[in-house]
């Protein structure tokens, strides 16, 4: 991917993003036209987007409420959802510099993909590329929401188009990339073998959480 | 509908800030490296196991993983990323079709 890990700009981490900015749009189109169902109006839905800036743990909540779950475990629902970004932000963290408000700020760029493709080959990530790829995706994010609430299901269900494969084969692509020593695959197949296990049982988002347990491989005596 | 808009938008903001407030450009202490080096890729494995075969509170088998399967075929021939990609919507849209 990149040969230099020194001069990344925010341009390069907008380029490398851009083309998944079409799929997040339309899955984003996808949530403005379910939110409603959900007794969302189009500002409500673009607020959500705008603040939450998550797709997993939007389309949890608006389809807890759809089905008549209530306010707590719809709530309930986004936060388990979202709780792999507290250990995602840990991979992070050292790279974000300046005022608390700052890092604060430049965090919310984070999402699965900007965090994803940020990576450097040295296994470090680079704040650069993430934020510039991070802030296409928040344009694409909000920029579908508002145009799904205002054109509707028009373009049709995102999964008709197969997007629904294309995050978890750009997900397995650089994990590839990743497995740079036995220990690394080990933690992602263990990893992996815990959320397969728990999908059934858990409530989602808890099974990336205790996937996260996948690490403490790292303390084995090679 | 605007409590949960507050609740999980604060709650979101706070769990993606949890890294960068914290460490703000510190790195962890020796010990705990070694284990954040391992955190992608447990993270990753996790988002890809639940993203292809996760439904709720069930393993749901589709044309995704077929789609999966091609790109898997696409990052062996060391295909573009992008073309990984494209070619799991394609190959899974194609699918469905048939299907």
């Amino acid at each position: 991917m990149t040969g230099s890990t020194t001069s990344t700009t925010y341009r390069q981490g907008a380029r490398r993003l851009a083309p998944f900015g079409v799929a997040a749009a339309a899955f984003a189109a996808s949530f403005a036209v379910l939110a409603p169902q959900a007794g969302f109006d189009a500002v409500s839905t673009i607020v959500m987007s705008a603040t939450t800036f998550a797709g997993s743990a939007q389309f949890g909540a608006v389809s807890v409420l759809e089905t008549g779950g209530g306010v707590a475990a719809a709530i309930a629902a986004a936060v388990l959802l979202n709780a792999r970004y507290a250990p995602i932000s840990v991979t992070v963290g050292d790279q974000f510099e300046g005022s608390v408000l700052r890092r604060l700020l430049e965090a919310q760029l984070i999402v699965d993909e900007s965090w994803a493709l940020s990576r450097r080959e040295d296994g470090r990530y680079d704040r650069r590329l993430l934020i510039g790829g991070g802030l296409v995706l928040y344009a694409c994010w909000v920029g579908g929401t508002a145009l799904g609430a205002v054109i509707g299901n028009r373009l049709g269900d995102p999964e008709r188009y197969g997007l629904d494969a294309a995050f978890p084969a750009l997900f397995l692509a650089l994990l590839i990339t990743q497995i740079d020593s036995p220990r690394a695959l080990a933690a992602a197949l263990a990893g992996g073998t815990i959320a397969l296990v728990l999908i059934p049982f858990a409530p989602p988002g808890v099974p990336i959480i205790a996937a996260t347990a996948a690490c403490l491989i790292g303390w084995i005596r090679p | 509908m605007w409590i949960v808009i507050a609740v999980v938008g604060a709650a979101t903001v706070a769990l993606k800030a949890v890294g960068p407030v914290i460490l703000g450009g510190r790195q962890l202490p020796e010990g705990l490296n070694s284990l954040l080096f391992l955190l992608a890729p447990a993270l990753l494995g996790a988002l890809v196991v639940t993203q292809a075969v996760g439904g709720d509170r069930q393993i749901v088998l589709d044309d995704r993983l077929v789609g999966i399967g091609a790109a898997l075929v696409a990052i062996a021939l060391r295909l573009p990323l992008i073309a990984v990609v494209v070619i799991a919507a394609t190959v899974t849209a194609a699918v469905r079709a048939l299907g």
